[in-house]
């Protein structure tokens, strides 16, 4: 039997908490691809986000800088670590981080690493706060929103949709308010946390459902896995859930792909209302953290996405297992304090 | 109206809709009816199997059958052709 390639692969994301990161999913996945084998090389901000010392999923990790010192910063740190482990690719897995790896990759292309990321224009397209406009263009349905900068916006907002509504940050927290007195607070804790602007919806009355997927960036879908959440958490977090079938979100799923051309793994969330429509209430850019049911189910995107990203031959997922459940669970290491130590004192892991 | 077809019902009564995701449980009774649906019989032939088949007074299964068959609906297990 030919050996497997080994694919360096750095990886964010590791904070496998109550509103975890998706890094350990990906991770989970690219250690069960077919085509290659893999050393994961873990980045990470805190001292303390678990996938760190999990030692059989990580093999090796390394801080890096928060993307808001800079992508200067941030080379320096990936030269550094590029020169140790020889990176063949990096997956960048928040949102907030996207922005600063888009705008590197082609230096970080010339020193041999590849990415796999959305375009900038696709990247802000689908924030929050233009999301109208998106709908409008790519002949999708939205929940009505709009961004405001300062607490004023939002009576005109209450009028114009009424209560419930829901009061989102840029990138991430939202909240569901029922008076003004709820839509103030979570404008006040969210900005606060987040920064402005704050967006504002019409709260959509319904089910809600989650689609991950992959676009290949021409157009074509490699893979389409719909979900509803079974078990949610008070950050709305999905710690159970089990993958579905209906036509109607796998037909929406493909017309967002070759319209938009997506490029890279994605997440759509879902709202069906009652008289059975789909209104898109949120695109994230990158895989979920539940991402690692597209690989129990039988479409590993993370492997996917690394094929694309590579040059690797890759066909098309067709098919997937339906009625497959994750369900999440806690779980606590022992570690020794050395392992603390040498990742605050040296960076490393 | 008849149930959808890809609704997955096992024998032990759990039926699981692929569309939505969501998961009911049924007694003994509605498991039978489940199966005569699933076997294609129309609702109508359905309601009169049971009376034939179960002593009780047809009161009460008109009563019963329509409550289970207005559950079936809300639970968007029904498909309405045309």
């Amino acid at each position: 039997m030919k050996d497997k390639k080994t694919i360096n692969i750095a990886v964010t994301g590791l904070n496998a908490i109550d509103s975890p990161g998706p890094g350990i999913a990906v991770s989970r996945g690219l250690r069960e691809a077919e085509a290659f084998d893999v050393r994961i090389i873990g980045l990470s901000y805190e001292s303390l986000e678990p996938g760190l010392y999990m030692h059989d999923i990580i093999d090796k990790s390394y801080q890096i800088p928060y993307p808001s010192s800079g992508t200067g910063t941030l080379f320096e740190r990936i030269k550094y670590i590029h020169g140790i482990e020889q990176l063949d690719m990096i997956i960048p897995n928040f949102d907030s981080e996207l922005i600063p790896f888009m705008k590197l990759s082609p230096e970080l292309e010339k020193l041999g690493i590849k990415t796999f990321l959305p375009t900038h224009k696709q990247y802000e397209e689908r924030e929050k706060f233009n999301l109208p406009e998106f709908g409008e263009k790519y002949d999708l349905k939205v929940p009505d929103s709009e961004a405001i900068h300062d607490i004023s916006g939002l009576q005109k907002l209450v009028s114009e949709y009424g209560f419930p509504l829901v009061v989102k940050g840029k990138f991430y927290d939202a909240g569901i308010a029922y008076n003004l007195e709820q839509a103030t607070s979570h404008f006040n804790r969210i900005s606060a946390k987040w920064g402005l602007p704050i967006i504002v919806q019409q709260f959509i009355h319904g089910t809600e459902f989650n689609i991950t997927g992959l676009g290949d960036g021409k157009g074509n879908t490699i893979s389409i896995v719909p979900m509803r959440k079974q078990y949610i958490t008070d950050k709305g977090k999905a710690w159970g859930g089990i993958s579905i079938s209906d036509k109607n979100m796998i037909d929406l799923t493909n017309k967002f792909i070759s319209s938009t051309k997506w490029r890279g793994g994605f997440e759509l969330e879902l709202m069906k209302d009652k008289d059975g429509e789909f209104y898109i209430l949120e695109i994230n850019p990158r895989m979920p953290a539940w991402i690692y049911l597209s690989v129990g189910v039988g479409q590993n995107i993370p492997e996917a996405l690394v094929k694309l990203a590579l040059g690797m031959e890759i066909n098309a997922f067709t098919d997937y297992s339906v009625g497959k459940m994750f369900i999440r669970y806690s779980w606590d290491m022992i570690v020794d304090l050395e392992e603390f130590q040498q990742i605050s004192t040296f960076g490393e892991l | 109206m008849n149930l959808k077809k890809n609704i997955a019902v096992s024998d032990s009564g759990f039926i699981f809709n692929p569309d939505t995701g969501e998961s009911f449980t049924a007694n003994p009774i509605g498991l039978e009816i489940l199966g005569l649906l699933k076997e294609g019989l129309d609702f109508e032939a359905v309601r009169k199997k049971i009376l034939e088949k179960y002593k009780t007074d047809k009161d009460t299964v008109e009563k019963d059958y329509h409550d289970f068959i207005n559950m079936l609906n809300q639970f968007s297990l029904i498909e309405h052709e045309g």
